[in-house]
């Protein structure tokens, strides 16, 4: 195997993931309505077209994947398990956030009682598959209505083999009561390849808190490659946020397609912690005007973790505001990217769209690749861009130490100053007081990578849920 | 308390501080005067461990100590205060959280118990009070959106919190209206004790109307040329700098 992995490379694994759809068919198509199902041909023929991104292109020349392409990942195109009570293993560690909480297993929906929950407000929340099965004119409306599978990538490959995954529908004129959280689970004794598919729906003036968390519980070798569609209709409001803190094993690429109607409002955090491999990639099309969208980041790495987080805001219509909002602390020898663009169609007038990528790095070795584009085809618009990348700043380091506080303290003062303008975005308290605590544990060099996070879940030994089921 | 012996100091080759020499004991209020670029600065920060100087030559003893190889945390642990020139602006630190951290520190060395918030809060209040600083300034980062008196008050509240025994005010004076530099000044003559000591390191005589110096020192090209009581500076105010520059080029 070892010697497989030199020379394996991106042609190698399309090709054995051609044949493993092939071969797999009828899995898919006992998950798929006739419309789905036309979807997932064209993503096939897609994926089979274009394949995966290699370095000449430009959203994926600073993240190398070849390392990531093995032969012996595990599919299951069946879930292992289907009834799972998530409480068996751990409990969330975010005091007093009262969330609707759904797990994701190896990208399956599990669940203690029912596939598909229905609120007492008429909102749905369960698995993708089960939505499609009861709700399919819900899900074949959106269902790649936003997901880009004409391009390389990951995303064709996603929708080619979708099966389960979140689902939510909000209906209109509801604010949902509580933050819905879902945990996203890699459990596997073999290294393993998962592709949930999330599929959100926001009613017009209603109102959504989703919190999202992807998690391992174990150091063991996982390659996930998640889709998610988040529509906003007419006046609705998503506050998303995305933690991670995976082993350094895993890998995780993440394709959040947003689609904006007209007065609607979006908070994104992506907060990342650790992870072997780590890309964020978000879309959002503006397809009304008056709306208005932050895309927060933030990403503290070190040893060879890589993170690349990628933005496309695409202002279709006039009168709407986008502000993009990165931060990062690179340390040892781990590297980042940051690649954000804004493009104002030529009909956008009167769009303000701003977007800052702030770095800091700690060591010679550490590197970050920060790319701003904008491209505006309107005239009248009110744009900036602008990154930075330095060091801590020395007349406050000499500041703090001059009152009595040690050079170690005061650097993670510093670090942690600095991060605190992303975590005072969090809306949500308990969250964000956990998210501060993560962070300045992480600065503090307490939390090593999958050491603990917001899941509390004990790594010390790895728990296979199989074996807790046993 | 603090005995500096023939201290040449260069910055980038440049040579800045070419042999100064000054005693300064217990109880004393001594004030350094000059032009601008004569070394005012260079001297303060060097005292304080800033580290981008290079020292070529010399001494400096505080309380017995060798000063200079001493960090910077050590020397504000063992009494050493620097009021900046200019104070630094440090977002999303929080003012109330750096002090307290800060005490604590100095505490620990001391071998004195930490304080708990509500402690610290106490302490911190009656501070305010002889500084006359809000306490919606406590309440926001360091220094952040600060106007420059502001800024120089709270170098003045920090320094009560903190009850050094040697202070170096680095043209605390500097920028302030007319009461401010009272208040200013007024903290520092309250903080005056019989074992503590402050060099006030300005370019106007203004300052001195306020709080009373027992030295006054002219530092001229990296040296002091000339020593004398209060009635020095009324003498600079009145024949201004270029005088100083005549009879030390003389020599």
């Amino acid at each position: 195997m070892a010697d497989n992995n030199n020379t394996y490379n991106s042609e190698n694994f399309k090709n054995n993931l051609i044949k493993l759809y092939e071969s797999n068919r009828k899995y898919f198509s006992s998950d798929s309505s006739e419309k789905t199902q036309k979807l997932r041909d064209k993503a096939f023929k897609s994926f089979k077209e274009y394949g995966f991104p290699n370095k000449k292109d430009e959203s994926w020349r600073f993240s190398k994947l070849d390392q990531l392409f093995r032969d012996d990942y595990e599919f299951d195109f069946e879930p292992k398990l289907k009834k799972f009570d998530v409480n068996k293993i751990f409990t969330c560690d975010v005091y007093d956030l009262d969330t609707y909480c759904v797990t994701l297993i190896n990208g399956w929906f599990a669940y203690k009682n029912s596939p598909l929950s229905v609120l007492k407000d008429g909102t749905i929340i369960g698995s993708l598959s089960k939505a499609l099965e009861i709700y399919p004119e819900i899900v074949e409306k959106s269902i790649g209505s936003t997901a880009k599978i004409d391009q390389p990538g990951f995303v064709s490959l996603n929708t080619t083999f979708m099966q389960d995954g979140l689902f939510i529908y909000v209906p209109d004129n509801i604010e949902v009561e509580k933050p819905v959280q879902i945990i996203s689970i890699v459990d596997s004794k073999n290294p393993i390849f998962i592709q949930p598919r999330n599929l959100i729906i926001v009613g017009k003036n209603s109102k959504l808190s989703l919190i999202h968390c992807d998690h391992s519980l174990s150091h063991n070798i996982s390659f996930t490659n998640t889709v998610s569609e988040i529509i906003l209709n007419e006046n609705s409001y998503i506050d998303h946020y995305k933690v991670q803190n995976k082993g350094r094993n895993s890998s995780l690429i993440t394709s959040i397609f947003f689609k904006q109607k007209s007065d609607s409002k979006i908070i994104n955090n992506a907060i990342t912690l650790n992870g072997g491999f780590t890309k964020n990639q978000i879309d959002l099309q503006i397809e009304g005007e008056n709306c208005s969208s932050n895309l927060n980041g933030l990403y503290i790495m070190d040893k060879n973790q890589h993170v690349d987080n990628q933005v496309l805001v695409k202002h279709n219509k006039s009168n709407s505001y986008s502000n993009q909002l990165y931060k990062g602390i690179v340390n040892d020898q781990a590297s980042a990217v940051f690649s954000g663009k804004v493009y104002v169609e030529k009909d956008s007038q009167n769009t303000k769209a701003f977007q800052n990528n702030k770095n800091i790095l700690l060591t010679d070795e550490a590197t970050i690749n920060t790319q701003p584009f904008l491209e505006i085809y309107a005239d009248d618009v009110k744009c900036s861009h602008g990154a930075t990348v330095g060091q801590l700043d020395s007349e406050a380091m000499f500041y703090l130490r001059s009152r009595g506080l040690c050079e170690q303290t005061s650097k993670q003062l510093l670090m942690y100053a600095f991060t605190n303008e992303i975590i005072n975005e969090i809306s949500i308290e308990p969250l964000k007081n956990n998210i501060a605590s993560l962070v300045e544990k992480r600065l503090k060099g307490e939390l090593s990578i999958c050491d603990q996070c917001i899941l509390n879940c004990d790594s010390s030994e790895p728990k296979f849920i199989q074996n807790i089921l046993d | 308390m603090l005995s500096i012996k023939n201290l040449k100091v260069s910055v980038e080759g440049k040579p800045i501080l070419n042999g100064l020499n000054l005693e300064v004991a217990e109880g004393e209020v001594h004030a350094i005067m000059g032009p601008n670029g004569s070394g005012k600065s260079t001297f303060a920060s060097v005292i304080a461990g800033r580290d981008y100087f290079d020292i070529k030559e010399g001494e400096v003893k505080y309380l017995g100590k060798n000063l200079l190889e001493m960090s910077p945390e050590m020397r504000s642990k063992e009494g050493i205060f620097l009021g900046f020139q200019y104070p630094v602006e440090i977002p999303g630190v929080s003012m109330t959280n750096f002090m307290r951290a800060a005490l604590n520190e100095k505490r620990e060395h001391l071998g004195l118990k930490q304080l708990s918030g509500a402690e610290f809060i106490k302490i911190m209040e009656e501070k305010q009070e002889l500084v006359n600083i809000q306490s919606k300034l406590t309440n926001r980062s360091v220094n952040e959106g600060f106007s420059g008196g502001e800024k120089k008050k709270n170098e003045i509240f920090q320094m009560a919190l903190l009850e050094p025994k040697l202070s170096v005010l680095d043209e605390t004076d500097s920028g302030l209206d007319i009461d401010a530099l009272k208040i200013v000044a007024n903290g520092v003559n309250y903080l005056k004790r019989k074992d503590n000591a402050t060099i006030l390191i300005t370019h106007y005589q203004r300052l001195l109307d306020y709080i009373i110096p027992d030295f006054v020192h002219v530092l001229y090209d990296g040296k002091i040329v000339k020593s004398g009581g209060k009635e020095l500076a009324l003498e600079l105010e009145e024949k201004g700098y270029e005088w100083i520059k005549e009879i030390t080029n003389k020599e």
